[in-house]
């Protein structure tokens, strides 16, 4: 590995096996749906979380080896406790690799995307306390005023903490004891969860632009802080659309709705810039971290679009429960979270590169880039397809409906096999830099 | 902003979340319910349209015409061409089968009758 000390790459490394394996496992998914029996060793209720568990490990694992990795080579400060940054390391990979063999052993134990048995959750959030306690005391020293992507930063890192914590309240009896109380926490806290995980990439992209343009402005200014503000309302009551149909009260349903609507303002600034963002991609497009930004860029207006409509209840009602949903999910955490990590992984390639410009014109990553961009718009609209004929069949029998949605859940699975050697080809090439 | 987030979690979290009758949550309900955590059933199925989408909703599999107890009990207890068969006992299948009633009795999932408003939410007749 290039530039021995520097733990922030361990982390990414870590990130891209993940993303490795979570694809691979992902493809095995794709194809159970289809046909039941295929790998009869490692059957859907195994492959499912093992794809989960391990694309959200490369979120966590790349997210957080990106701000160890930049913060002593940006802001002219050392991290104060080394030994914590491999302790968080430590525990991770062991953590990590006892959830995947509690999944493959057939060990569960908790709720949806933390299956594993509670226990497990200790080393994360003790490892979490170390990233934390190293992040803010490092940074306490810093003079002038933090540039938003550390707000960023340190906010997604306090609030997994606490998001964590709140989706294991489950284990009390005054929330098991109520289905609708159970079910209210648990999408609550994951969409919490899920809006500080958005904070830390979030926070990598808008460092990275300010980096590639070389205009610190663009991480200083009041529109920045205030989109900051924006999304860190969405992250603490923006999680509308997951529960309109469980029957709590209805002013929770009320105010949800009236917070993710806030997030039109994001979706109109994004075609405010389109003309600006088009000509600063002219202008960088040599660069792979660029492409990557400008991909995630296109894939946010999609999502975002996708987010706002099933956010609005009159269109919910139709679109809850389908593939549209997963449409969603897999299209933020494919097309936003990972085209940013990925911009990170070669932004950092770049930087380490001896030859900077002979790696620009790398045929490899380019066709990675391609296959994986057009494949995952084949797949996310095969998922809105099959999403249609969900909801627009709810009367039928589950079997009947889907059967009807077999073509377009066949494409997506056919798409999932070229997403995969896109995303494994990225991950090569990044590999071959960073372990070579 | 961070102490309004957790006032609205408190409340959420309390009279926002609860039922108009209390639900019996006995010693086999809870059984059930470590059972379906155990064996990842949330892997295929959903309560309220949230979960995986290989299997169908679960929500009110127990009330529905056509359906009930003793049809959810066979699938539990055979499987099918896309559930594994788990091997559960005659008790594990019958604290299963008492976890959707619990559930059952919560609410139904989707709402029947509704009215649109004019700002684009719903609200169901009679509410």
């Amino acid at each position: 590995m290039k530039k021995k000390g520097n733990e922030g790459l361990w982390f990414v490394v870590l990130g891209l096996f993940s993303l490795a394996g979570g694809i691979c496992f992902g493809l095995v998914a794709a194809f159970q749906f289809l046909y039941p029996d295929f790998i009869q060793a490692l059957p859907f209720f195994k492959s499912r979380p093992l794809h989960v568990s391990m694309v959200v490990a490369w979120i966590f694992s790349t997210a957080a080896g990106g701000i160890y990795y930049y913060v002593p080579r940006y802001s002219n400060l050392q991290w104060r406790f080394r030994g914590l940054i491999k302790l968080h390391f430590a525990f991770f990979l062991v953590t990590g690799l006892l959830i995947l063999a509690a999944y493959v052993s057939g060990k569960f134990g908790g709720r949806e995307y933390w299956e594993f048995p509670p226990v497990l959750a200790i080393p994360i959030f003790v490892s979490w306390i170390f990233f934390g306690v190293n992040y803010f005391i490092t940074l306490r020293k810093k003079t002038g005023p933090w540039p938003v992507y550390m707000w960023m930063w340190g906010t997604g890192i306090v609030f997994f903490f606490l998001t964590l914590s709140e989706a294991y309240l489950w284990i009390f009896p005054h929330f098991t004891e109520n289905i609708i109380r159970e079910i209210t926490i648990q999408w609550k806290a994951y969409g919490a969860l899920v809006g500080s995980w958005n904070m830390m990439v979030y926070g990598t992209a808008i460092f990275l632009m300010t980096k590639i343009s070389g205009n610190e402005d663009l991480a200083k200014s009041k529109m920045a802080f205030g989109l900051f503000l924006l999304g860190f309302t969405n992250l603490l009551f923006g999680w509308a659309h997951h529960t309109y149909f469980v029957p709590s009260a209805p002013w929770i349903r009320h105010f949800a709705y009236l917070v993710s609507m806030t997030e039109l303002f994001i979706l109109g600034k994004i075609i405010w810039d389109w003309r600006s963002t088009l000509s600063s991609y002219q202008k960088h497009q040599h660069l792979f971290a660029y492409r990557f930004l400008f991909a995630s860029e296109i894939w946010i207006f999609l999502n975002l679009a996708l987010a706002l409509a099933i956010s609005i209840p009159a269109i919910n009602i139709f679109t809850h429960g389908t593939h549209i949903t997963v449409a969603h999910s897999m299209g933020s955490t494919i097309g936003i979270n990972t085209m940013i990590l990925m911009a990170s992984v070669y932004f950092i390639i770049r930087e380490l590169m001896p030859a900077k410009e002979g790696f620009n014109g790398d045929k490899t990553t380019s066709v990675g880039f391609w296959i994986t961009q057009i494949s995952l718009a084949v797949f996310w609209f095969a998922l809105l397809g099959a999403g249609i004929v969900k909801g627009s069949n709810s009367n039928q029998a589950f079997a009947s409906v889907m059967s009807d949605a077999e073509p377009y859940l066949f494409t997506f699975a056919c798409a999932g096999f070229f997403l995969m050697i896109g995303l494994l080809t990225l991950i090569y090439s990044a590999l071959r830099r960073l372990l070579g | 902003m961070c102490a309004i987030g957790v006032i609205y979690s408190v409340v959420a979290y309390t009279s926002g979340t609860a039922t108009p009758l209390p639900i019996v949550h006995d010693a086999d309900v809870a059984s059930g319910q470590r059972l379906f955590r155990e064996n990842n059933c949330v892997a295929c199925h959903q309560f309220y349209g949230l979960g995986g989408y290989m299997g169908p909703d679960l929500t009110n599999v127990i009330s529905v015409e056509g359906k009930g107890s003793d049809y959810a009990r066979v699938f539990i207890e055979f499987g099918t061409q896309k559930m594994p068969n788990f091997q559960f006992t005659q008790t594990e299948v019958d604290q299963l089968v008492k976890f959707l009633e619990f559930v059952d009795a919560h609410g139904k999932y989707t709402p029947e009758n509704y009215n649109f408003s004019w700002y684009g939410a719903y609200e169901e007749k009679g509410q």
